[in-house]
């Protein structure tokens, strides 16, 4: 395990840890609202470690919807991770077959954007580098929690501080880098245009599933597989 | 243990799934089709995009002198500059507002 690596991945966490912050000791102060224990909101942020999904468990929580319902919401929240999964897996070639069970526990949305601007740039990514930026994450989510549902109530004005856009303004800065992808284009104003239609009609979390399926559906539609690879039976002219 | 134990630990065990879930379907195909690959490789954008969009859309004058802020400087001078910057630029304008 190399230091350096896990230097340059921790180096990486400064951005996400001060926008996730407000985040994570939100969802404190709102499950203890809906009647968690500090403990529980402890627990849910180490072992869910999803911050929308955790938000959308906690309203639910309140409203004394059934538990498979409450469950079965947070999966379909969390289903986008299925597509980072199977975009990014293969890379998870860290030699034993444990770090990359133990690297899917950590992929969340900035450890899936970092890592994948890793593999972007050709550089190989390595098991030190994604502890060195999941782990401090792993840590601060929980410890935010726990701040947030002991002391929720101190911060007076979070709009003042923007807290309530600055995650949108990280995940665009992310967003941008990768603007030289093939179709970028394409896929940015349709998943734009999706994931906008769905915010204002069945609304937030869903419209992030809805928008980043659409922007896929129109990648795979335009996409020119080929010639060499095109075999028969792509049934694409 | 109480009912919410148990629903966190569902709620751990059905994310760990989702993030594990995708690459072990896929694992099954020996091939990659070069549409479900096309897919796969707009992941990153549409994801992102869905997380930034809506949040425009809502938005005024603060909130988009943030964005140009943070495309301006972060393009140029690298992703935290940017994101500092477009931070600072909303806090600034709202409270001028």
């Amino acid at each position: 395990m190399s230091s350096s690596q896990f230097l340059a991945g921790s180096r990486r966490c400064l951005p996400v840890l001060v926008s996730a912050a407000p985040f994570g000791a939100l969802f404190g102060a709102v499950a203890v609202d809906n009647g968690f224990t500090v403990g529980e909101a402890v627990l849910m942020s180490a072992t869910v470690f999803a911050g929308a999904s955790q938000m959308v468990g906690i309203e639910l929580f309140g409203q004394n919807v059934a538990p498979w319902l409450i469950v079965l919401s947070i999966f379909a929240v969390n289903f986008r991770h299925v597509l980072y999964s199977a975009a990014i897996g293969k890379h998870f070639a860290f030699g034993a077959e444990w770090k990359r069970l133990v690297a899917f526990f950590l992929m969340t949305d900035p450890q899936f954007a970092e890592s994948e601007a890793i593999v972007r740039r050709g550089e190989k990514l390595s098991f030190a580098w994604y502890l060195g930026l999941g782990l401090p994450l792993l840590v601060a989510w929980p410890v935010l929690a726990w701040l947030g549902a002991t002391f929720g109530k101190l911060i007076e004005n979070p709009h003042a501080l923007g807290l309530d856009i600055v995650l949108a303004v990280y995940f665009f800065g992310m967003l941008l880098a990768t603007r030289n992808r093939p179709l970028w284009l394409p896929v940015v104003a349709v998943s734009a245009i999706a994931s906008i239609a769905a915010w204002f009609t069945i609304g937030s979390p869903w419209h992030v599933s809805a928008g980043a399926f659409a922007g896929v559906a129109v990648a795979a539609m335009l996409v020119k597989p080929e010639p060499a690879q095109a075999g028969p039976g792509l049934g694409n002219p | 243990m109480s009912d919410n134990v148990w629903i966190i630990l569902a709620a751990a065990v059905v994310t760990y799934l989702t993030r594990a879930g995708g690459f072990w379907v896929l694992s099954r195909f020996e091939r990659i089709h070069p549409r479900v690959e096309a897919g796969l490789n707009a992941v990153p954008a549409a994801v992102l995009t869905t997380l930034v969009a809506p949040q425009m859309a809502a938005g005024g004058i603060p909130e988009w002198a943030a964005f140009a802020a943070a495309a301006t400087i972060g393009t140029r001078f690298g992703m935290v500059a940017g994101f500092m910057t477009g931070w600072a630029v909303v806090i600034a304008l709202r409270a001028m507002v």
